[in-house]
């Protein structure tokens, strides 16, 4: 069998965002035979791989990418304090290799993964995707990472199986926001199979082209646009299939206030603020916001039928 | 006027406002993070409420430390509490909601901690506007009552607080703790006022001397 193993990334094949953003550019004005051959393999996975396999869902013309500045120093993870700045202060403190993440349940070949194993198993793969907050602000994040439904499919779920619970690292030594019972850690998220199975959710290792920060969930992180940014789980170390609808941390914490769907609705308000409209980061006129955070032509078949102001 | 005194009220002014320069200093250079306007409407809420405590807290100096002096700052520290307070709704008006009206109203009246926030904001008008020497005069006996309202409005600026937290509820249960101290600390069974002069709210004179009209803006 074939297996296409892409090398490691290292520190010093990093892409600079200035060079990041004007990659295509970059590579127009470059011939392919010298880029394939000087090129860091690092900057080749963000041009490369899958960029267009997922045009529908791409971007609109309005969503300029949020700066990396603000989307490594503007966090909601708990785990290392409560305030948006806390998680860039102090996800220092995460030790990021080794790193492993057991996938197990209702699955036929459960499994241990090192993340490096991970991402030359998969190859990150660039999506550019909105990022829309519970709390009415919004984001837009060009993630590196490959659709979680590759990973399920290789551990063989079994018919049991119905649902995926994730489950962050508990370490109140590492995450010292852990040392505060804010939350029931560690936190714990969950999708439908056929929801985790959807090409949109992906595992993101990376973003703007290097490897995920601690404060944005490294080493590996759950991203699904079409939900609040909560659902997003990050440092994941378990992934379990299971047979009964998880119980997501948010939902313990307000059951009245978070459900496990968690779809982006702006018919269905946060009981103490509207989701009608969102801040974009950066910019200071609110947008409204789109139903499953405009990516419905893709996902609303997966809801067909439900009510959503009862599956909040 | 002592020279304590004159020092005294210019550096209190210059206390209170220097989180507001501040806060006008990092907006203009940019230095309010990635969400700005989420950054103004806390720090000026924040400072609202902080302030309204300090102002809270005179009376209770003023009769634990007998320095009757402390009474000069209260309607100046009150004001600054009520402006704070104005410039987060504005914040909020302007830049949160950029105006939009139907949104404005919908938050002032379907969301419990918004009706109780504009609650207090209201309450703080009423009481910055009948704060002047002519009011004190003209209302009289009511003055103290309305301004009574004040702890009301520290009690729904708590609770605004404590109802916007999603998970971390600390720091609104340390300002729901300081005001329960400040409250107890009104408690205490009333000593007599020092005898060289009757209570300056209290004073019913047509023209109170300056200390007393200095008093106005929070009852005793």
């Amino acid at each position: 069998m074939l297996i296409r193993r892409p090398p490691d990334i290292r520190a010093s094949e990093i892409t600079d965002e200035r060079l990041y953003r004007t990659r295509r550019e970059f590579i127009r004005t470059t011939s392919g035979a010298i880029a394939a051959g000087v090129l860091p393999p690092a900057l080749l996975a963000a041009c490369g791989g899958g960029k267009d396999a997922h045009a529908a869902a791409a971007p609109g013309a309005d969503d300029k990418l949020t700066p990396f500045k603000d989307v490594t120093t503007y966090n909601n993870f708990y785990e290392f304090g409560t305030d948006k700045s806390d998680p860039a202060k102090n996800a220092g403190s995460l030790r990021l290799k080794p790193w492993s993440v057991a996938v197990e349940g209702e699955v036929n070949k459960p499994k241990t993964f090192d993340v490096d194993d991970l991402i030359r198993l998969f190859p990150p793969q660039e999506r550019i995707y909105r990022m829309r907050c519970v709390e009415a602000w919004s984001m837009v994040i060009p993630w590196l990472g490959f659709p979680l439904k590759d990973l399920i499919d290789r551990v063989e779920p079994t018919a049991q199986a119905k649902y995926v619970e994730f489950t962050t690292l508990y370490d109140p030594e590492q995450m010292p926001g852990q040392k505060r019972s804010v939350l029931d850690w560690p936190y714990i998220e969950g999708l439908r199979l056929d929801e985790a199975r959807h090409p949109l959710a992906i595992l993101s290792v990376g973003l703007y082209g290097k490897m995920l920060l601690g404060q944005n969930g490294a080493p590996i992180r759950l991203v699904v646009p079409w939900k609040y940014g909560f659902k997003g789980i990050k440092s994941i170390v378990r992934i379990r299939l299971v047979r009964e609808q998880p119980v997501n941390t948010w939902q313990v914490q307000a059951s009245s206030e978070y459900g496990f769907y968690a779809n982006v609705n702006p018919e269905v308000d946060h009981p103490r603020w509207s989701q009608k409209r969102e801040r974009r980061i950066g910019e200071l006129r609110p947008r409204p916001t789109l139903m499953f955070n405009g990516y419905g032509d893709q996902v609303a078949s997966l809801y067909a039928g439900m009510d959503l102001r009862r599956n909040f | 006027m002592s020279f304590r005194n004159r020092v005294f009220k210019p550096l209190v002014f210059a206390g209170a406002a220097t989180p507001g320069a501040v806060l006008a200093w990092d907006a203009l250079r940019g230095g309010l993070g990635a969400d700005p306007v989420s950054e103004l409407l806390h720090r000026t809420g924040w400072w609202a409420l902080t302030l309204l405590f300090v102002t809270l807290a005179v009376t209770p100096i003023r009769r634990f430390t007998g320095w009757n002096g402390v009474i000069r700052v209260r309607r100046m520290l009150g004001l600054f509490a009520f402006f704070y307070a104005t410039m987060h709704f504005c914040i909020y008006v302007g830049l949160d909601q950029f105006f939009a009206l139907s949104f404005i109203l919908e938050d002032v009246t379907k969301r419990p901690y918004i009706t109780i926030g504009f609650t207090a904001l209201v309450i703080l008008s009423a009481l910055a506007l009948t704060s002047t020497k002519g009011w004190v005069r003209r209302l009289g006996k009511r003055w103290q009552r309305l301004h009574r309202l004040v702890y009301i409005a520290a009690l729904a600026g708590v609770v605004h607080f404590y109802w916007q937290v999603k998970a971390d509820t600390r720091e609104p249960l340390i300002f729901a703790t300081i005001l329960a101290a400040l409250l107890v600390a009104r408690l205490r069974p009333r000593r007599r006022p020092p005898p060289r002069r009757p209570a300056p709210t209290r004073a019913p004179a047509p023209a109170p001397r300056r200390a007393d009209a200095d008093a106005a803006g929070v009852p005793s």
